[in-house]
């Protein structure tokens, strides 16, 4: 009777009939570079590094011009908590530091450090390996990590040994190791963990042993069963098949998002405004795994990742490990793109990356793909926008279970606070509403736009408070110096009234002693001196 | 008789609210005017007098009594007037002074000969100095209400636009003909001609 409760509960946990989260699409793959062996990127003539490639606050430059520097060497100090350092990805010398273009949709630029690499590629090794990871202190790796400058791979680029801590508040039971590429065309993880496997679930081993976790899920779709097998080998090798359990999921857009595969693989939901950690679950891409393994077993800072490059306009799509820094025309030439004039280039993948105008960008941290798609291609998916029908099909696809038409009407009329009571900041723009929109409008872009707004609106109200409190203590202390003002000067006068009145009695007294004088009546008694008050 | 007792039972009835609305507004009094209150929350704050009060409470006060029209705050923007008129629930109207970019003040150093009298008139106290000393502007608690350029007596402030940092860029809104539609549609419905 038991066993087969047991196998009843064990069939429905393990064999989803349908993906937990609702909403969702399923996507065109196009994944052109799926299975090819990965290469090294060429060294370019020039390395470019951006001091901020990760959220949070940017960091300051640590070298001068004419320094000479070496691959994983600090050059940049990070700026506050919500930061890591920045590591130049080869030896050379810096040329120069000055505002570079970014890859931002804004288009604007940050304090970028310029490196001509001298191709010795030598190595700084400050960081000694720790291969005993396991009798080390949390506290320990997590500084590690910290200074390895390790950010999510997955594409959010949030400091990696943020999430990496022991809470006692909050302890951490699950550690989801997330090897799901739900983007079409890309394929960087689906390589990585087919050629690192072992270097991946190490790093997944780290990660346990820095939250204190007992088990783990490798989170993989049905698409790259290849990789499951590859994953499920290298668990049973390291002989970890007791904690740590390879989980297949059928394929749909957008699993890969933290709060979606957490829905999928638990069941339980994140809370609106809450973090993974509030629900005992840690995620990682297995990308960071693989970076936090080198950082702590070979010692080495992040200084390059696996990119996809690829599209449609790219005569031999790549895998590439490329070194952050190089210029992305540089990385697009190397895959036989003559000019990068007559394409569009995406930097991530097509549902939530966005168009790159100028290609002197370096590939930064968060660099998962760069596509180059022809300009018709491109032109083709865009298309005027029409008229809202309330069809539905929008609320259907959300995975967070908005309502993005209603979101998006809000949004263009720029009434933020109904926008904000349908939720607008559980959106997590995965682009699935603009997907399958048939009147082709832009929700997406809506609701970056509402968030814009309603960011700076807040800001403003921030402001105007500070500025109020200023004003309002000013006022306060203008009144006081007045009022202190005022108190010295009626002490002033009456003072003044005092000794007029005393210089007064006296002449009185005076004219009282002469009165008598006159009169010639001796008294027996001395006149009264009056005294000043004081 | 039914007249009388009907006209006893309801001025019986009147009396007793009287009596208990004269208690509660006693009682339950606030100091104060909450309308002004609330409207001064929504201005921002920058004490400009670009409205003809000295500071944005006076302004508050005399828009939530009926004073003066809901238009007059230039820094606050279309968005600021459009909230006072739906509190104060009254039509909108256009503000008549264009709006222009966020600016600063910044003083050339070199030029100031520490008079102190830009110290003075800011009303948010965002400059530093002392007699015979160069004065600084702390330029990120500075409103721009350009006050200080009247009385420094050698013109060393300069007004400068406020720099669009990556931290503060926000995603414009989509350049489809159908939002532009939106927002004509958005002014027609508030009344203001474009």
């Amino acid at each position: 009777m038991f066993n087969l409760l047991h196998t009843i509960k064990h069939a429905l946990h393990l064999t989803p009939q349908s993906h937990a989260f609702r909403g969702g699409v399923h996507l065109s793959e196009f994944k052109r570079t799926a299975t090819k062996a990965s290469e090294q990127c060429p060294m370019p003539r020039v390395l470019m590094y951006p001091v901020k490639q990760h959220i949070g606050q940017a960091c300051e430059p640590l070298v001068k011009v004419g320094d000479r520097v070496l691959r994983g060497q600090k050059i940049g100090k990070s700026q506050g908590y919500v930061s890591v350092p920045i590591h130049a990805s080869t030896s050379g010398i810096v040329t120069k530091i000055e505002n570079h273009i970014i890859p931002h949709p804004s288009g604007m630029g940050l304090p970028t450090i310029f490196v001509e690499p001298d191709g010795l590629d030598e190595v700084d090794e400050s960081l000694i390996p720790l291969p005993n990871y396991r009798s080390l202190s949390p506290v320990e790796l997590r500084e590690r990590v910290r200074i390895a400058g390790i950010a999510g791979l997955g594409g959010a680029v949030f400091p990696t040994f943020i999430k990496l801590l022991k809470d006692k508040l909050h302890s951490i039971e699950t550690v989801i190791l997330n090897g799901i590429e739900c983007e079409p065309w890309l394929t960087n993880d689906h390589q990585l963990m087919l050629e690192k496997s072992h270097q991946i679930i190490t790093g997944l081993d780290i990660v346990m042993h820095m939250v204190g976790a007992q088990s783990a899920i490798v989170a993989i779709e049905d698409n790259t069963m290849d990789a499951a097998f590859v994953m499920q080998n290298a668990v049973e090798d390291m002989k970890l098949s007791q904690v740590i359990k390879v989980e297949v999921l059928p394929t749909i857009y957008p699993q890969g998002g933290e709060k979606q595969l957490i829905q999928a693989l638990t069941g339980k939901e994140v809370p609106a405004g809450r973090l993974p950690i509030h629900i005992g679950v840690l995620s990682t891409n297995v990308g960071t795994a693989k970076a936090i393994h080198d950082a702590v077993c070979l010692g080495e800072a992040m200084t390059e990742r696996l990119v996809t490059v690829s599209g449609d306009a790219l005569p031999s799509p790549k895998n590439m490990f490329v070194r952050f820094g190089t210029p992305v025309c540089f990385v697009l030439e190397q895959c036989g793109l003559d000019s990068c004039d007559d394409v569009n280039i995406i930097h991530g993948g097509p549902m939530m990356g966005e168009i790159l105008r100028p290609t002197d960008i370096p590939v930064v941290k968060a660099s998962n793909g760069l596509l180059a798609m022809k300009k018709a291609t491109v032109m083709a998916s865009h298309h005027e926008e029409e008229p809202c029908i309330r069809c539905g099909d929008c609320s259907d696809a959300c995975p967070a279970g908005l309502m993005p038409n209603l979101l998006a009407m809000h949004c263009k009329e720029e009434q933020f606070e109904r926008a904000e009571n349908y939720q607008l900041f559980d959106c997590i723009e995965c682009g699935a509403c603009s997907y399958v929109c048939p009147s082709h409008i832009p929700l997406v872009h809506y609701f970056r736009f509402g968030k814009g707004q309603v960011a700076k609106i807040r800001r403003e109200k921030v402001f105007a408070e500070e500025s109020r409190q200023r004003s309002e203590s000013r006022d306060l202390r203008l009144r006081k110096e007045q009022e202190e003002k005022e108190e010295k000067r009626r002490i002033a006068q009456e003072k003044k009234e005092a000794r007029a009145a005393a210089l007064a009695a006296q002449a009185a007294a005076a004219t009282d002693v002469a009165d008598e004088a006159l009169t010639e009546t001796v008294s027996e008694k001395p006149a009264p001196t009056p005294k000043a008050e004081s | 008789m039914h007249i009388l007792l009907s006209l006893s039972v309801f001025s019986g009835f009147a009396l007793l609210v009287g009596i208990g609305l004269a208690f509660a507004s006693r009682y339950f009094h606030v100091e104060g005017d909450p309308l002004a209150d609330k409207i001064d929350a929504l201005l921002p704050q920058t004490q400009c007098g670009q409205c003809g009060y000295p500071g944005c409470r006076p302004y508050a006060n005399a828009v939530a009594a009926l004073e003066v029209d809901v238009n007059h705050c230039v820094p606050g923007g279309e968005r600021t007037m459009l909230q006072i008129a739906d509190m104060m629930g009254v039509e909108p109207k256009a503000i008549e002074a264009e709006e222009t970019a966020p600016v600063v003040a910044f003083i050339r150093e070199d030029e100031c000969i520490g008079c102190t009298l830009c110290i003075k008139a800011c009303p948010v106290d965002c400059i530093i100095g002392a007699p015979k000393q160069y004065h600084t502007i702390i330029t990120d608690h500075c409103t721009g209400c350009t006050l200080c350029l009247e009385p420094c007596p050698v013109d060393c402030i300069d007004m400068l636009e406020v720099p669009e940092t990556l931290e503060k860029w926000a995603w414009p809104v989509p350049g489809t003909e159908r939002a532009k539609v939106g927002v004509e549609r958005k002014h027609q419905h508030e009344g203001i001609d474009v």
